[in-house]
């Protein structure tokens, strides 16, 4: 499955006085060639674990597509309205917290961002780390800098804000089942923010397996899933909101 | 493809480890199995209270008492989910899927064995959920398994649609993770983890099943998700997806603007692709027994697989044609007609296919294959009712009449059941070292066989005739009077169907235990789970990778010193 074979760039390693050193070769390592941290079946793994994700985000991909249709089949449906005696149609779009809603898009862009570097600069360990304990060989410029973390946090910053949207909504009256305009905002947003509170969880339980010292490779696996599904829950995101504020 | 790995976990020990939360994908199969086993016994069990009840409506049963028309309506709901969900959609693909798919590849277990093991688990759960709902203030719920709103959308609409309905819905919900789990894990083995020289076209046709049924479970299960968070919704914070404005008991509702037909597209988007979920597998089981036992090829193998890609693609298209009688305009009718008429072609090709493999065959008519020429006979009689109600102007006086559950019952309920027994029979020397008793299992393919027929071929009369289905009380409507001694005739077969079942769970157990040792390869098949020790080892094969040259069913190739060429001997003249 070629697209899903890892290219990630490795720095060259230099010495300590810049230069380019003896380097070992590269050891085993049952697939094309890569570098081999450990387990035999490394790039293996890494390969079935994004082709896992692929194949899970198509059920999610499903659920919105589900809620979608229901979305617009509910903005046209008809109803009867007792006091006039009339058919009419009794869908009235909300007004949306539009300006807290952009700032919360770009906090999940950022985070996007922020989780990228964090998926690359563990590949990059991952991938350097047979060499790192030569001594005189240095990592250049390669900072320990929290990108998990942060993402961590920024992630978190959302869902507070997701909160704070729909607190927003309530102060003004519109509650789940106010109207059915509110209805799906509620819920689109909702599912969303469940399923990136599931993007949550495996990212602290990747800060988890770095206390209890788990191997490097296996959560490089994790991140790197974690990182696309993140990447994919981001672009839902987009598309929720181009949803509610465009097609009322 | 990838080189053979090794194994991510040694055998475990211990009981817990080993047997409970086993990651083994065996294990995991078995508890599958079992699982469904005790489901199809519970629905079993209350299909015949049901039959009971429509020909003795006044008797009085021991512990149950008299049962009341709303008591009638939840043993229909809950005979037709447990079936459908914890029988048919778990039996041949979490059970067999799960058992053989690792091993007819080539691999040494499944892709994600942790997300296996949380997957039949997840499924226990969902299952206990369901029948906690018999138990719970105002019982299980009524709205049948198709669950349609407005009379499942509110909590007030008659007994059991309080807290059983809820967990009802709760239950389907948690069913569909377990489901969407296990599809994963059946989708990435077969692309990730397959032996070298198992290329995609010489994998048997039972894994395209499991595969092609494990695609549509992944599109389907999200829809029926989406569905049940709806209604849930509707039932307890007062939404109104599903609930157009009306009253209930003379007082409004509450709800206002929604619509009882999102519920049934939602539904049936789902819920037709299920069906083919649950007779995918038997179809691929079929292909495999019916080739081995007439030790020849299967007939136009690469038509059976585009025929089952075709019957997979074409599920997600006819929904529509459950719904019929929902008022839908006839334009939208013809072309679900159309879509659902066009399936048939590539079943025909598929039942063509198996009497060509059958054709000048030198048969060996041993309980497998009892069963596998027995589900092409359901098949084709369950099937053929089907292109009646693909017509609207069929459908119009035969939708709700007992013509529906004729056709699905022989389809799902008889054809489907059969590709279970046929796996059973056929992959029990493999899976448990012994040999289920031949004679006790040709009484159990008869009896059922007769009985099956019995029971379900008068349905279709009856539904001409103008008997409709999910009413408790028969004999009250005088029209129907003449059609009570069929009914009744109906009942008894129904009776002794169930208890001929008893055979087949005794000759289960005891043969575990007691029967004749089984060797590697008791039907001299030619498929990789043949190659390898009888019950296999934890990691398939000890220790070996296998390598495929052949084809699936190379069976009396010209030239061979025996009349089957296993897939991993060395490549023969017709290999492809």
């Amino acid at each position: 499955m070629a697209s899903f074979t890892p290219t990630i760039p490795a720095p060259r390693p230099t010495t300590s006085r810049g230069e380019r050193g003896n380097l070992p070769p590269v050891v085993g390592g049952g697939d094309g060639g890569r570098p081999d941290p450990g387990s035999p079946d490394y790039g293996a793994r890494l390969r079935r674990a994004r082709l896992g994700l692929a194949v899970a985000l198509t059920p999610i991909g499903m659920l919105f597509v589900a809620f979608t249709s229901a979305y617009i089949v509910r903005q046209g449906l008809p109803t009867f309205d007792p006091s006039t005696n009339t058919v009419v149609h009794d869908w009235i779009p909300v007004r949306l917290p539009t300006l807290l809603f952009l700032v919360n898009t770009c906090v999940l862009l950022l985070s996007s961002v922020t989780i990228e570097y964090a998926r690359r600069q563990l590949a990059r360990q991952v991938a350097l780390e047979p060499v790192q304990s030569i001594p005189g060989v240095s990592l250049g410029a390669e900072r320990k800098f929290p990108w998990l973390a942060l993402t961590i946090i920024l992630g978190l910053c959302f869902l507070a804000g997701q909160w704070l949207a729909w607190s927003d909504l309530a102060a003004r009256g519109f509650y789940v089942a106010t109207g059915p305009s509110s209805s799906f905002v509620y819920l689109l947003t909702g599912a969303h923010a469940v399923h990136l509170l599931g993007g949550i969880l495996a990212l602290l339980a990747t800060g988890v397996s770095v206390v209890l010292n788990r191997p490097l490779a296996s959560r490089r696996i994790v991140v790197d899933v974690t990182a696309w599904y993140w990447h994919f829950m981001a672009l839902l995101w987009i598309y929720i909101l181009a949803l509610l504020e465009f097609a009322r | 493809m990838v080189a053979q790995e090794s194994h991510q976990h040694s055998a475990p020990q211990g009981f817990i480890r080993k047997w409970v939360f086993s990651l083994d994908h065996k294990v995991i199969g078995l508890q599958y199995y079992f699982l469904a086993l005790t489901a199809v016994f519970v629905g079993m069990f209350l299909s015949l209270l049901m039959r009971i009840h429509l020909i003795w409506p006044t008797a009085v049963l021991p512990l149950l008492g008299e049962i009341k028309p709303e008591t009638y309506l939840s043993l229909v709901t809950m005979h037709g989910t447990i079936m459908v969900f914890f029988v048919l959609t778990t039996a041949p693909q979490g059970g067999f899927g799960n058992y053989f798919l690792p091993i007819q590849i080539g691999a040494p277990d499944m892709a994600f064995p942790v997300l296996n093991m949380l997957s039949f688990w997840t499924t226990f759960v969902a299952y206990v959920v369901m029948l906690a709902a018999f138990f719970v203030v105002g019982g299980a719920p009524l709205h049948g398994w198709t669950g349609y709103a407005p009379l499942s959308a509110l909590q007030s609409a008659g007994p059991g649609q309080g807290l059983g309905a809820d967990l009802w819905i709760i239950s389907i919900a948690i069913f569909c993770i377990a489901s969407l789990m296990g599809a994963l894990n059946f989708i990435t083995t077969t692309l990730d983890m397959r032996a070298r020289g198992m290329s995609l076209m010489r994998m048997p046709l039972t894994c395209w099943s499991w595969f092609i049924t494990a695609i549509l479970g992944l599109l389907a299960f999200g829809v029926l998700l989406s569905a049940g968070i709806l209604l849930l919704m509707d039932r307890n914070i007062g939404t109104s997806f599903f609930l157009p404005l009306g009253t209930i008991n003379g007082q409004l509702t509450g709800h206002k603007g929604g619509s009882p037909l999102l519920w049934q597209h939602l539904f049936w988007f789902f819920g037709h692709p299920e069906v083919y979920i649950a007779i995918l597998p038997g179809m691929g089981v079929a292909s495999q027994v019916l080739s081995t036992f007439s030790r020849k090829p299967i007939f136009g193998y690469k038509a059976m697989v585009y025929a089952m890609l075709s019957i997979g693609l074409l599920g997600f298209m006819v929904w529509g044609h459950h719904m019929f009688m929902s008022g839908m305009s006839p334009y939208t009718a013809f072309a679900f007609s159309i879509m659902t008429m066009a399936i048939g072609v590539p079943s025909a090709i598929k039942t063509f296919n198996w009497l060509g493999t059958l054709h000048k065959a030198r048969i060996r008519f041993q309980s497998p294959m009892l069963f596998a020429i027995g589900f092409v006979s359901l098949f084709v009689s369950g099937g053929l009712s089907g292109p009646f109600l693909a017509q609207p102007a069929l459908d119009i006086p035969l939708h709700d009449t007992a013509f529906v559950p004729g056709h699905f019952h022989l389809i799902m309920g008889v054809a489907a059941i059969f590709g279970i027994f046929a796996a059973t029979y056929y992959w029990f020397p493999k899976m448990f070292g012994r040999m289920m008793s031949e004679k006790l299992a040709r009484i159990h393919f008869f009896l059922t066989l007769i009985g099956t027929y019995s029971v379900f071929m008068p349905m279709h009369y009856l539904g001409l005739a103008g008997q409709p289905r999910r009413y408790s009380q028969l004999t009250e409507l005088a029209y129907l009077h003449p059609l009570m001694g069929l009914n009744t005739f109906m009942t008894y077969a129904a009776i002794i169907t169930v208890a001929a079942q008893l055979i087949f769970l005794f000759n289960l157990f005891w043969s575990m235990f007691k029967g004749p040792k089984a060797s590697d390869n008791p039907w001299e098949a030619t498929t990789l789970e043949w190659t390898t020790a009888t019950p296999p080892p934890h990691d398939n094969f000890g220790g070996r990778t296998p390598v495929v040259n052949n084809g699936p069913y190379e069976y009396s190739v010209p030239g061979a010193p025996r009349d089957y060429v296993m897939q991993s001997d060395p490549a023969t003249v017709t290999a492809h």
